[in-house]
C-alpha cells in the first residue's frame, strides 16, 4: 500500500492532486457518471465506467497507503472549517472499507460486461452503467464522509440507484423485490435521519468528531436515547440485520447477476462500517451502547440470524437465494463482533467484512456465470454442472469452503478471530454458536457440490460450455483473493485491528 | 505465517514437499532424477544453514520454531537424507507412484520432526509419519496388508493423539512449548502428566516392550523398497526425541535392556526374515535407548551413533531381504535357500550387513554398540552390561548368522532367479561401503556427534572381547544345528503380545457385542426419531414455505421494523 502511495506521488501533477485525494474519490465517479446518458452506447458506458471505477480504486488504494503511513486525513470541503463545512475524514477503518468497496466495484466491471448484456435489454444497458457509478458514489461517500447529514446523503444516493440497478433484472418478480427494497431502503433511510435530526436538536451540530465530544454531556436525555434508538434500526435495516432483513433475499435473487455481486460484496459492508462509526465513534463517548444492553441485544440477534438465515439457506432450491439467506447469516458474524464491542470483536467484524465482500464476491459470480450459460440456477438444473463447467463450479466451491470457514480459506480467519473475541469475554456458548452455525454452511454448500459433481449431466447437454473468459478471470481472482488471505491473514487481521483501534479510539481522541 | 524461506536455506521439509509435487506430475526417467536430486539438494541446503540457525513461523499470535539447528539435530538430519537417498536409489526400479510420493512425504516428515523446535510442530509431523508411511504398507495392495496398514495407522495415530494431549498439558504446565528436555515427573501433577504422557507417545513410536507390536506386524507386510524406508524413519525419530527430552531417565536403562533381550527369543523361532529383521530392528533400537537412559555423554554419544549405523545396517539387511522377495516372491527361511548361486552379490552385501549388526571389529556395529556397553560398564549398570552383552550374542545369532544363513545357503531350494536388478544393487552397495567406512574408520561420524568423543574402539580389549563372543556364539550354532537341538525352520505363525488385540479385543467386543447392538439400536432410534422430529420442526419454519422463508407481506416487513424499533426505544427507556 504504501509503495503505490510513493509510486503516485512520483506521477504528473501529483503535488496538486493529493491534497485532494478525499473529495476526488467521491467526485469523480459522481461527475462521471452522467457521461453515459450522452454516451448512451452499451459498449462505450461500459468502457467508461470500467476506466472510471479502477481510477476510483487506485485512489482509494493511494489513500490506504497515505493513511498508514501518515495517519488520519482531514479535508475541509470549500475550506469551511467544520462543523459547519462538511468535512471528510479518513483514517484505517473508512481507508480499509474503501479499497474493498472500490476493489470489488472495480472486479466486477469486467464481469458484468458479458452477463449484463445477456441479462438486460441492450437500450437500458448504459443505464445499468451510470446507475452503477452513481451507487458506488453513494457508497463511497458514505464511507469518506465525517458529517452524518452527509452520510444520509449519500445513503440516498446509493439507496436510489440500487433500487434501479436491482429493478433491470429480467423478471417481473425483480421490480416487486425493488418495490420492496424501496419502501424498507426508504423506512430505514429516515429512521437515520430522524435520529440524526434529534441529535441536532440537542447538541446543535452534525460533525461527527464535533458529536462525540458533545453528545456525553446530553447522553441522558430522552431525545438522544430515542436518536439512539433510532439510528441502530435504521442502519441495521439497511445492513439486513435479522430481523430486519426481509428486504435482503428477493432482492438478491431477482436482481441482475452482476448487481447481486456488487451489492453483496459492497452495500451491505457499507452499512455495517456506518453503524460501527455511528455507535463507536459518534456515541463512543457516551456509554448508551453497553448500559442500554444495545450490544447485548445485537450478539443475541446475530446469533439467532446465523442460524435462522443457514437454516432457510439449507432448504432453498435456488442457490442464488440460498446464497442470499446465506448472506443473512454471515451478517450475523459481522454484527457479533459489533455486538462484543471490544477490540477484538470489532477486529473480527471488519475483517469478516472484508473476508465476506472476497468469498460471496466469487461466489454470486459463479452462479452468474452458471446462470450465464444454463439460464436458471435452481439445483434441478444445475446437475452435473461441475463437469460442464469445470473452472466455475472450483470458484464456488472454493468461495463455499470459505462459507464454511475451512482452513486456509478467509472464512477461517474471520472465523477464529471472532470465536477468540468471544472466549475472551468467557462467552463460551457465542463461541460454540459460531462454530455450529459455521456446520450448517457445510449442509448448504454441500448440497450444490452434491448436484454439481455427483449427479450426471442431464441429457443432451452440451459438454463443455464455461462462462466467457471476461467472466472466469474476475471469479478466479477472487477466489484466489479468497484462498490468499486464508494464508496470508496476518496481513488483513493486521489492518483490521488498526481499522477497530481508529474507530474505538475517534471517540477518544474527539476533536482534532 | 512466517516464510519458511530466509537466507536462501529453507525448511528440510519443504524440498521433500515439492519433490512429492514434482514426482505425482512427471513419469520415468524425468522422475528418478528428480527423486534423486531430492535428497541432494536437502543436503546441500542443510549444509548451507549456519550453525545454531533457527526458523520461526508465525500463525496468528502462535509463534512456532519450524526448523532449530543444533548438532542432534543436524546429524538426525544428515543420516536421513542419506536413509532417503539410498531407499530412493532402491526404489527407482518401480513404476508405483503411490510408493515413491509417499516414500519422499515421509522422509520429509522424519525431518520435519527431527527438525522441530517446539512440542506443536513436531506434533505435527509425528502425525504426518505416520500418515504417509501407511501407503508404503498398503502399497503391497493385498488384504493382508490392507489389514495390517490400519491396525499400524490406529496405533501412531493413537500415539499422536497421546503426545497432543501430553503436550498441552505439558505446555500448559510449564508456559512454553520448547520441545527439550522433559525428564519424568511425579505423575500427580500436571506437569508430571504431561511428561508421562509424552513418554508413552515416543515410546510407542520407539517399540518399548509390549507396545512394540505395531512394528513387527506393519513393516514384514510393506513392500519390498517400503520397509526399507520403515526401517529407517519412525523409530529413530522416536529415538531421537527420547535424546532431545528424556536423556537420562533411568528408567530407560531398563527398558533399553529388556528391548535388546526380548526380540531375540521371538527372531530365533520365527520363520519370516523380514520379520527376524524386525525383532532384531527393536533389539537394536533397545540399545539406542538403554544409552539415552544412562545419559552421560559417552551413552548419547554412542546411542544416536548406533542410530546412524543401524539405519544404513538395517537398512542393507531390509534391502537384501527385499531382493530376495522381490525376484522369488518368497520371504519364509523354511522355503529360501542356496539363493548365493544365483544373487551372489545380494549374498556378499548381505553378508556385510550381517556383519556390521553383529559388531565384527572393522564393521560400523562395532564402533557404536561398544560405546554403550562401555558406558553401561563405567556408571555400575553391570547387569544391564550383562544383558547387552547376551543381546549382542542373541544379534549376531539370529541376524547375523541365521539371514544369510537361511536365505543364501542352508540346503538349496532349488530356487534359480536373476540377480536383484542394478539399481538394487547400487543402494546395496554404498550401505555395505558406508558399513566398512564408519567401521574401519569411525573419526568422520565421531566428529558429528552431540559430544566431543574420547572414545577409542579398537584397543585389544574390545578387539578381543567383541571376537570371542562372537566366536563362541557362532560355534554355539554350528554346534546346535549340527546337533539338531536348533529349532528348525517351521512354516509356522507366532503369537506375541498382540494377540491381545488381534484375538482377545475381537472376541471381547463379539462377545458383549450382543448387547450393545441391541441397546444401539434402541438408542441409536431414539436419536434419529429425534432428530427427524428437529428436521422436521425447523423445516416448518425455514423450509421453502416456512416462515422464515417466505416472501412476506410489505406490511408484515414494515411491522417488523417498527416492532424492532419499539423494542430498542423500550431498552434504552428503561435505564434511565
Amino acid at each position: 500500500m504504501t509503495a503505490i502511495y510513493a509510486y503516485f506521488l512520483t506521477l504528473p501533477f501529483a503535488a496538486v492532486i493529493e491534497p485532494h485525494l478525499p473529495v476526488l474519490q467521491v467526485v469523480v465517479p459522481l461527475l462521471c457518471a452522467p457521461i453515459c446518458v450522452l454516451l448512451r452506447h452499451a459498449k462505450l458506458s461500459w468502457l467508461w465506467a470500467t476506466i472510471v471505477t479502477w481510477l476510483v480504486f487506485f485512489i482509494a488504494l493511494v489513500l490506504l497507503g497515505k493513511v498508514l503511513a501518515g495517519g488520519l486525513i482531514i479535508y475541509e470541503i470549500g475550506n469551511w472549517p467544520p462543523p459547519w463545512g462538511i468535512e471528510y475524514r479518513i483514517d484505517a477503518a473508512n481507508a480499509l472499507v474503501l479499497v474493498i468497496i472500490t476493489a470489488i466495484g472495480a472486479i466486477t466491471l469486467p464481469y458484468a460486461k458479458a452477463s449484463v448484456e445477456k441479462e438486460v435489454s441492450e437500450p437500458r444497458i448504459y443505464l445499468f452503467y451510470l446507475m452503477y457509478m452513481l451507487c458506488l458514489t453513494g457508497l463511497i461517500g458514505i464511507t469518506t464522509t465525517a458529517d452524518a447529514f452527509n452520510l444520509f446523503v449519500f445513503l440516498e444516493i446509493s439507496s436510489l440507484s440500487s433500487y434501479v440497478l436491482i429493478s433491470l433484472g429480467g423478471s417481473r418478480r425483480a421490480l416487486t423485490a425493488s418495490y420492496r427494497y424501496l419502501v424498507m431502503g426508504t423506512l430505514g433511510a429516515t429512521f437515520y435521519i430522524i435520529g440524526v435530526g434529534m441529535m441536532y436538536m440537542m447538541t446543535g451540530s452534525l460533525n461527527m468528531a464535533d458529536l462525540a465530544t458533545l453528545l456525553p454531556a446530553v447522553d441522558h436525555t430522552r431525545t438522544v436515547l430515542a436518536a439512539f434508538a433510532f439510528v441502530v434500526v435504521g442502519l441495521g435495516l439497511k445492513l439486513a440485520m435479522f430481523p430486519l432483513h426481509t428486504w435482503l433475499p428477493n432482492a438478491y435473487a431477482f436482481a441482475p447477476s452482476a448487481v447481486t455481486v456488487f451489492l453483496a460484496s459492497t452495500a451491505t459492508k457499507v452499512a455495517i462500517y456506518a453503524l460501527l462509526r455511528l455507535v463507536l465513534t459518534v456515541f463512543g463517548g457516551t456509554d448508551l451502547f453497553n448500559v442500554t444492553h444495545i450490544s447485548l441485544m445485537l450478539v443475541i440477534l446475530a446469533v439467532i440470524g446465523m442460524f435462522a438465515g443457514a437454516f432457510v439457506a439449507i432448504f432453498q432450491k435456488d442457490v442464488k437465494r440460498m446464497l442470499a439467506y446465506s448472506s443473512v447469516s454471515q451478517v450475523g458474524y459481522m454484527v457479533l463482533g459489533i455486538g462484543l464491542a471490544t477490540a477484538a470483536g470489532v477486529t473480527g467484524s471488519i475483517v469478516h467484512l472484508f473476508n465476506h465482500a472476497v468469498m460471496k464476491g466469487a461466489a454470486f459470480m459463479a452462479v452468474g456465470a452458471m446462470f450465464y450459460v444454463v439460464g436458471s440456477v435452481r439445483l434441478d438444473d444445475l446437475a452435473g454442472i461441475g463437469k460442464r463447467m469445470p473452472v466455475t463450479t472450483a470458484v464456488f466451491l472454493v468461495a463455499g469452503l470459505s462459507l464454511i470457514g475451512t482452513p486456509v480459506t478467509v472464512g477461517f480467519i474471520s472465523k477464529w478471530q471472532l470465536v477468540q473475541a468471544a472466549i475472551e469475554l468467557g462467552w463460551w456458548y457465542v463461541a460454540a454458536g459460531v462454530l455450529l452455525s459455521s456446520l450448517l454452511a457445510i449442509a448448504y454448500v454441500w448440497r450444490v457440490v452434491e448436484v454439481a459433481y455427483l449427479q450426471a449431466p442431464p441429457e443432451g447437454a452440451a459438454l463443455r460450455t464455461e462462462a466467457p473468459v471476461s467472466m472466469l478471470v474476475p471469479m478466479i481472482v477472487l477466489a484466489a483473493a479468497a484462498v490468499w488471505f486464508g494464508i496470508d491473514g496476518d496481513t488483513t487481521l493486521r489492518l483490521a485491528g488498526e481499522a477497530a483501534n481508529a474507530l474505538m479510539g475517534a471517540a477518544q481522541g474527539g476533536k482534532p | 505465517m512466517g516464510s519458511f524461506l530466509t537466507m536462501g536455506a529453507t525448511a528440510p521439509f519443504v524440498i521433500f514437499l515439492a519433490g512429492a509435487i514434482l514426482a505425482t506430475a512427471t513419469r520415468g526417467h524425468i522422475r528418478s532424477v528428480i527423486m534423486l536430486a531430492v535428497p541432494l539438494v536437502g543436503a546441500y541446503n542443510l549444509y548451507s544453514m549456519p550453525d545454531g540457525f533457527v526458523m520461526i513461523g508465525m500463525l496468528f499470535d502462535y509463534r512456532f520454531d519450524i526448523l532449530r539447528l543444533d548438532k542432534l539435530s543436524l546429524l538426525f538430519g544428515y543420516l536421513f537424507h542419506l536413509a532417503a537417498f539410498l531407499g530412493i536409489v532402491f526404489s527407482l526400479h518401480l513404476r508405483d507412484t503411490t510408493q515413491h510420493v509417499s516414500g519422499l512425504l515421509y522422509a520429509g516428515s522424519a525431518l520435519g520432526a527431527v527438525f522441530a523446535g517446539d512440542l506443536i510442530t513436531l506434533f505435527v509431523f509425528w502425525e504426518l509419519l505416520a500418515v504417509t508411511s501407511a501407503f508404503l504398507i498398503l502399497a503391497r495392495r493385498t488384504e493382508r496388508a490392507r489389514r495390517a496398514a490400519m491396525r499400524y495407522l490406529i496405533i501412531q495415530v493413537l500415539s499422536g493423539v497421546i503426545l497432543l494431549a501430553g503436550a498441552l498439558i505439558w505446555i500448559d504446565a510449564v508456559g512454553n512449548t520448547d520441545f527439550g528436555q522433559i525428564g519424568l515427573h511425579d505423575p500427580a501433577t500436571a506437569k508430571g502428566l504431561g511428561s508421562w504422557l509424552i513418554f508413552i507417545a515416543f515410546g510407542i513410536k520407539c517399540c518399548f516392550p509390549m507396545l512394540h507390536n505395531w512394528l513387527t506386524d506393519a513393516y514384514p507386510e510393506a513392500t519390498p523398497t517400503g520397509t526399507v524406508f520403515l526401517s529407517a524413519f519412525t523409530t529413530k525419530v522416536a529415538v531421537y526425541a527420547l535424546a532431545r527430552s528424556y536423556a537420562g531417565t533411568e528408567i530407560l536403562v531398563y527398558i533399553g535392556a529388556t528391548m535388546a533381550m526380548f526380540p531375540i527369543f521371538f527372531a530365533v523361532i520365527e520363520n519370516d526374515l523380514r520379520r527376524v529383521l524386525a525383532y532384531s530392528l527393536i533389539n537394536q533400537v533397545g540399545f539406542m535407548v538403554c544409552g539415552i537412559g544412562i545419559g552421560t555423554a559417552l551413552a548419547v554419544n554412542g546411542a544416536v551413533s548406533h542410530a546412524f549405523n543401524d539405519v544404513v545396517f538395517k537398512g542393507l539387511l531390509f534391502m537384501s531381504m527385499g531382493a530376495v522377495l522381490y525376484r522369488t516372491n518368497k520371504i519364509n527361511g523354511s522355503e529360501l535357500g542356496g539363493l548365493y548361486k544365483s544373487m551372489p552379490w545380494t549374498t556378499g552385501f548381505c553378508i556385510v550387513g550381517a556383519a556390521s549388526i553383529s559388531a565384527f571389529p572393522l564393521f560400523s556395529g562395532f564402533v557404536s554398540k561398544s560405546m554403550v556397553m562401555v558406558a553401561a560398564l563405567e556408571h555400575g549398570y553391570s547387569w544391564v552390561w550383562l544383558a547387552l552383552l547376551f543381546a549382542s550374542a542373541g544379534v549376531f545369532h539370529h541376524a547375523g548368522i541365521k539371514i544369510p544363513f537361511f536365505a543364501f545357503f542352508a540346503h538349496d531350494s532349488g530356487i534359480r532367479c536373476k540377480e536383484a536388478p542394478l539399481n538394487m544393487l547400487i543402494a546395496m552397495g554404498l550401505s555395505a561401503a558406508i558399513c566398512i567406512f564408519n567401521g574401519s574408520y569411525p573419526w568422520v561420524l565421531y566428529s558429528m556427534l552431540p559430544f566431543p568423543v574420547e572414545y577409542a574402539p579398537y584397543t585389544w580389549a574390545h578387539v578381543l572381547t567383541q571376537s570371542q563372543l562372537l566366536f563362541f556364539s557362532a560355534l554355539a550354532f554350528c554346534w546346535l544345528k549340527l546337533s539338531g537341538i536348533y529349532p528348525p525352520e517351521l512354516p509356522s505363525v507366532n503369537i506375541d503380545a498382540e494377540v491381545v488385540y488381534r484375538k482377545l479385543f475381537p472376541a471381547l467386543i463379539r462377545g458383549t457385542g450382543g448387547v450393545i447392538a441391541a441397546v444401539d439400536g434402541a438408542v441409536r432410534m431414539a436419536t434419529l426419531r429425534m432428530l427427524d422430529g428437529c428436521i422436521r420442526e425447523i423445516r416448518r419454519h425455514h423450509g421453502p414455505e416456512g416462515f422464515m422463508a417466505k416472501t412476506l407481506h410489505l406490511s408484515s416487513m414494515v411491522f417488523w421494523v417498527v416492532a424492532a424499533l419499539a423494542f430498542v426505544l423500550v431498552l434504552n427507556f428503561a435505564h434511565f
